[in-house]
């Protein structure tokens, strides 16, 4: 005997039966849905509720760094991951502007980012996507960048060393 | 022999419904005489097939993390058997796909192919389109050279002035607050796995849709879209003239996605993929990041805009293109389909490729970008014997005059060329200029001392029509 000489059950109790598994399949499935996005969404979102700490990075003692010059320094990222690799390190531009006042710059151009270089006889840093400059204290004196360079915090510590405050990669 | 085979397609027919589901859906009916316009999608897909293939085969060797990405980069390109070529498939496969999508997306916009009824159409393909561009985004990083590196932080700084959300999704293409080991991985997810499912998924869509709502005919002016009427005349024009799509049409899809594969394939061999940059380390200062040749007409724009509207632009410039892209089939979903009546659609499209295109031409010889490289001026250019004129063309390598401006053949091209500067500016006017400088020139005050000003001053003087013809007349004899 095939189903296709029975006739589909119109009777109204069936229908109701029907609707009834209708509406709790759908809710099974969003329910089963909600409970595996929760955790995934929370997972991809992970950047934002777990800000990194702020440390102190020595990059030399303090005599190591002269007068009027601007040097490059480099130091641990806060917080670095056994696969970090290159990324484990960053760096900035250090000025020491007078015997007791250092400056610490971004290398990021405030314009989009890119690494601004110091030129030492210009006295200017150079941006080389989109040419923009800035002079000894990071101020614009040319092309597109909308503000200074970042300063990065920057303190000498007891024991003599120039230390700099790990800080967010600066967004505009 | 023939008769077992035979036998064994029927059973194999009989179990998969391949002549009964497959064959009436390659054979359904396309209107006649659809020609060469209508081979750009399929071309597209066919370059997506390619992408997946290459990719999937990258990713045997490929290891997405942030210490080892480079490595296994250089392993592919330079040490593995058949690397190069099959990194040279993906590369300009990805070009290929990009270039078509574009073509694709801009004959359907052309042909109006976008009204009543195949709206649906035009927005999943909006949506590929997206994800394409994603695609290539994504896949521009994951090479995890010193490009790719600084390519992640202009792109989060692009992000970050978005209003509102700008910040957040700056930080989440970071995935962090800085550069890290999980910045590359979620670029490696997102390209491998989520945009190709979506496109996977968006494109079934996509096809689906050409199937429901059949393939647009080649319009003809002054037979506008009704839709009260269109779908009854559609069916009607489909049941007396058309044609099978397999292979009627579809020889010309064959054709052409042939030519394009052996195009990518010769490029591959010949040309290869681009060359690794320096190693991923931010803290190498020596860097000039670029985007590939898809972006960078928008590279260029960047630096050219003027400074204060440029925010603005950086936002509203994708922003206009794509909600009007999403908009175009609500606002015209009837009317005139010919290109012959709609001839403000032929000026956008002729408008955007010269725009486009000047700004690519731009972003090849970059002149905002000072010229690290430029030497200090020769002799036989500098062609003079006063101490003031040679201690000034020093000057002029050793303070940066030199990284934006050009003199014989020497120098950047960011400022006006100064290689006759002598015949358009006295001193006193050379003097206002370097000391507070301009629009986009530093001013020199604090760096030049006054003698070397006026040295500086005295070799620009003698940057003179006929003092360079002297010089030129001495390199000749």
């Amino acid at each position: 005997m095939s189903t296709n000489e029975n006739p589909p059950n119109t009777a109204p109790a069936s229908q109701l039966r029907r609707d009834l598994l209708s509406i709790l399949s759908i809710l099974l499935g969003l329910g089963a849905s909600a409970l595996v996005a929760a955790p995934v969404v929370g997972f991809l979102l992970a950047p934002f509720v777990r800000p990194k700490p702020r440390l102190w990075r020595a990059v030399g003692p303090l005599d190591q760094f002269k007068v009027g010059e601007t040097v490059e320094v480099k130091f641990d990222i806060s917080n670095p991951l056994p696969w970090d690799g290159f990324l484990a390190q960053t760096s900035a531009w250090l000025r020491r502007e007078s015997e007791g006042y250092l400056v610490a710059f971004s290398v990021n151009c405030t314009h989009l980012g890119c690494p601004v270089r110091w030129e030492k006889d210009a006295e200017l840093f150079l941006c080389p996507c989109h040419g923009g400059v800035y002079d000894t204290s990071g101020n614009v004196v040319a092309g597109p960048p909308p503000r200074a360079l970042v300063r990065y915090p920057v303190r000498v510590a007891n024991n003599g060393n120039v230390e700099i405050q790990t800080t967010p990669v600066p967004l505009v | 022999m023939m008769h077992s085979l035979k036998r064994a397609w029927l059973a194999i027919d009989d179990r998969l419904g391949i002549s009964k589901n497959l064959f009436p859906v390659m054979q359904h009916p396309v209107p006649p005489r659809t020609g060469w316009w209508y081979v750009f999608g399929s071309a597209t897909l066919a370059t997506f097939a390619l992408q997946v293939v290459t990719g999937t085969v990258l990713a045997t060797i490929y290891v997405p993390s942030t210490a080892h990405a480079y490595d296994s980069m250089q392993f592919i390109t330079h040490s593995a058997l058949l690397g190069s070529l099959v990194r040279g498939l993906h590369f300009w496969g990805a070009s290929a796909m990009i270039l078509f999508i574009g073509i694709h997306s801009v004959r359907t916009y052309l042909m109006a192919a976008y009204k009543y009824p195949r709206e649906a159409n035009w927005l999943t393909g909006s949506f590929l389109m997206v994800l394409t561009l994603g695609m290539g985004f994504s896949g521009q990083l994951l090479p995890w050279d010193q490009n790719a590196v600084w390519s992640v932080i202009v792109g989060a700084e692009q992000a970050a002035k978005v209003p509102y959300v700008g910040m957040a999704l700056a930080r989440w293409i970071l995935a962090g607050q800085t550069l890290g080991g999980l910045t590359l991985s979620r670029f490696y997810a997102a390209h491998v796995f989520f945009f190709p499912g979506l496109i996977f998924l968006i494109l079934g869509i996509h096809l689906y849709l050409v199937i429901h709502n059949g393939i647009s005919e080649p319009p003809r002016a002054g037979h506008p879209v009704d839709p009260r009427h269109y779908r009854a005349w559609y069916e009607h024009m489909i049941k007396t003239e058309g044609v099978p799509f397999w292979p009627d049409a579809a020889w010309r899809d064959v054709v052409f996605s042939t030519l394009v594969v052996i195009t990518i394939f010769l490029l591959a061999w010949y040309v290869g993929p681009p060359e690794l940059q320096k190693v991923p380390d931010p803290t190498i200062i020596q860097a000039s990041p670029q985007p590939y040749w898809y972006f960078l007409w928008f590279f260029s724009l960047l630096a050219l805009s003027p400074h204060a509207g440029e925010t603005f632009l950086i936002i509203a410039t994708p922003s206009v293109f794509f909600i009007v892209m999403f908009l175009l089939p609500f606002i015209a979903h009837k009317g005139e389909r010919s290109p012959r009546r709609r001839p403000w659609a032929i000026a956008l499209v002729i408008m955007s490729v010269i725009i486009i295109g000047v700004f690519w031409r731009e972003a090849e010889l970059h002149p905002w970008v000072p010229d690290f490289t430029a030497q200090v001026l020769p002799a036989s250019v500098v062609n003079s014997s006063d101490a003031a004129v040679v201690h000034g063309a020093l000057l002029f390598h050793e303070r940066g005059c030199e990284f934006c401006h050009y003199i014989s053949g020497y120098g950047g091209h960011r400022g006006p060329d100064l290689t006759d500067v002598g015949n358009r500016l006295s001193s006193p006017e050379m003097m206002t200029f370097i000391m507070n400088g301009g629009y986009n020139m530093p001013p020199f005050a604090g760096v030049l001392k006054s003698a070397e000003a006026n040295d500086l001053i005295a070799f620009l003087q003698s940057r003179t029509v006929s003092g360079n013809a002297a010089a030129l007349n001495r390199v000749k004899e």
